[in-house]
C-alpha cells in the first residue's frame, strides 16, 4: 500500500509543473493626449522597424527577414559614432547611431500584423540588447550577465540602456 | 563450564515503516498548500507564441491576466475577443477593470502591478494595440507579453 502511494506521489512530483507565467516584459510610455508630440532625436539615432499586415519587415528602409533583425539592431546600438561609449566595439559609422545611450529603436506595426510576428520581432530586439550586455559582461567581468551583482548589472545597463519604443499602429496598407 | 556460543549472523533490523504515513501526509499538505488551481475557465482559445528572451513573473498576486483569442463557442464567431476574468469583454472595459484589479492589491506594492497579455498567435495587433492604449490610460505601464519558452532562436525561426 505504502509502495503504491509513494509511487504515485513520486510520479506526480516529477510530472507536475507549477504554472509559472513567463513573458516578454515591456514598459509602456505614460498616456498623453496629444499624439503629435515630437521629440528632438536625430534621424540617425532612430532604428526603424516596420512590420506590415502581411508580416513583412522593413528595417531602416530596406527589406529584411526576421533572422536579420537581431544582427542589424546590434550593429546599430553598438555603432558608437561619436566614440563616447567605452565598452562598445561598433563600426563607428557616422551615419548610424552616436552611442547606445542615444540609440532608440522604434518598432511600428500595422493593425493587421499578427501577434506571433510582433512577439518574434520584439524578442529579437530584446535579444540584441541582451547579447550586447552579455558580451560586455564577459569582457569586463569575465562572467555571464546573469551572474553579476546588482551594481555590476547596473553598470552594464548604463552602457547599454534599453530604448525600444512601440509606436501606435498605423494602417500601412494591405 | 563455559560453552562456546555460535555467533549468530548479524542481521540488519527491519526498517521501521511507522513514519511513512507521516511523510506522505507532509508532502500531501505541502502540495495542497502550494498548488494553485487555474482560477479562470478559458472562454477563448489561446496558443501562446514562442520567445527566447522571456522573464518569469515572480508574483502571481501582483499580476493580472488579459486573454485574447478566438472564442471557443462557435456561435460567437472566429474574430479574436478579449476575456477579462470569467467573461468576454470589449476594449472599453479594459481600463476600468485594470484599475479595479490594481485597487485590490495593497498600496505599498501597487507599483509592481503587472498586466500579462495572454494572446493567441493568430490575434491581430490592432486589438492588442487597443488594449495597450487602454492600459496606458489606466496607468498600468508594466506589461508582459506572455510566451512559451523556445529552446533556441533557430527553433523560433523554424516555426515561421
Amino acid at each position: 500500500m505504502a509502495d503504491i502511494a509513494f509511487l504515485l506521489l513520486i510520479f506526480f512530483l516529477v510530472t507536475t509543473t507549477m504554472d509559472v507565467d513567463k513573458g516578454l516584459l515591456v514598459k509602456l510610455p505614460p498616456w498623453t493626449e496629444d499624439t503629435g508630440e515630437q521629440q528632438d532625436i536625430k534621424e540617425k539615432n532612430i532604428f526603424v522597424v516596420l512590420v506590415n499586415a502581411q508580416n513583412q519587415l522593413l528595417v531602416e528602409d530596406e527589406y529584411a527577414s526576421l533572422e536579420d533583425v537581431r544582427r542589424l539592431a546590434k550593429e546599430f546600438i553598438d555603432n558608437n559614432g561619436d566614440g563616447t561609449c567605452e565598452g562598445c566595439r561598433g563600426l563607428r559609422d557616422p551615419n548610424s547611431s552616436d552611442n547606445p545611450r542615444k540609440a532608440v529603436i522604434s518598432l511600428q506595426n500595422d493593425r493587421g500584423t499578427s501577434y506571433k510576428t510582433f512577439v518574434a520581432v520584439r524578442n529579437e530586439l530584446l535579444g540584441a540588447y541582451s547579447e550586447l550586455r552579455e558580451d560586455l559582461s564577459q569582457r569586463r567581468f569575465g562572467r555571464s550577465y546573469d551572474d553579476l551583482s546588482e551594481s555590476d548589472k547596473e553598470a552594464v545597463n548604463e552602457i547599454y540602456p534599453q530604448f525600444i519604443s512601440e509606436a501606435e499602429p498605423v494602417k500601412i496598407g494591405g | 563450564m563455559a560453552t562456546i556460543k555460535k555467533k549468530k549472523k548479524a542481521e540488519v533490523p527491519p526498517l521501521s515503516t511507522a513514519s511513512l504515513p507521516d511523510i506522505v501526509f507532509m508532502l500531501l499538505f505541502f502540495f495542497m498548500v502550494t498548488t494553485t488551481m487555474r482560477e479562470v475557465t478559458l472562454l477563448v482559445k489561446v496558443k501562446k507564441p514562442l520567445a527566447t528572451e522571456i522573464q518569469k513573473l515572480e508574483r502571481k498576486d501582483l499580476t493580472t491576466y488579459i486573454y485574447v483569442g478566438a472564442p471557443k463557442s462557435a456561435s460567437l464567431g472566429t474574430e479574436p475577443r478579449i476575456q477579462l476574468a470569467d467573461q468576454l469583454a470589449s476594449v472599453g472595459d479594459v481600463q476600468q477593470w485594470v484599475i479595479l484589479q490594481r485597487e485590490s492589491i495593497n498600496e505599498a506594492e501597487r507599483t509592481k502591478f503587472t498586466v500579462s497579455i495572454k494572446a493567441d498567435v493568430d490575434a491581430k495587433m490592432g486589438l492588442i494595440s487597443d488594449i495597450k492604449q487602454e492600459l496606458r490610460k489606466a496607468q498600468a505601464l508594466k506589461l508582459s507579453y506572455s510566451a512559451n519558452p523556445a529552446a533556441s532562436v533557430e527553433d523560433l525561426f523554424k516555426s515561421y
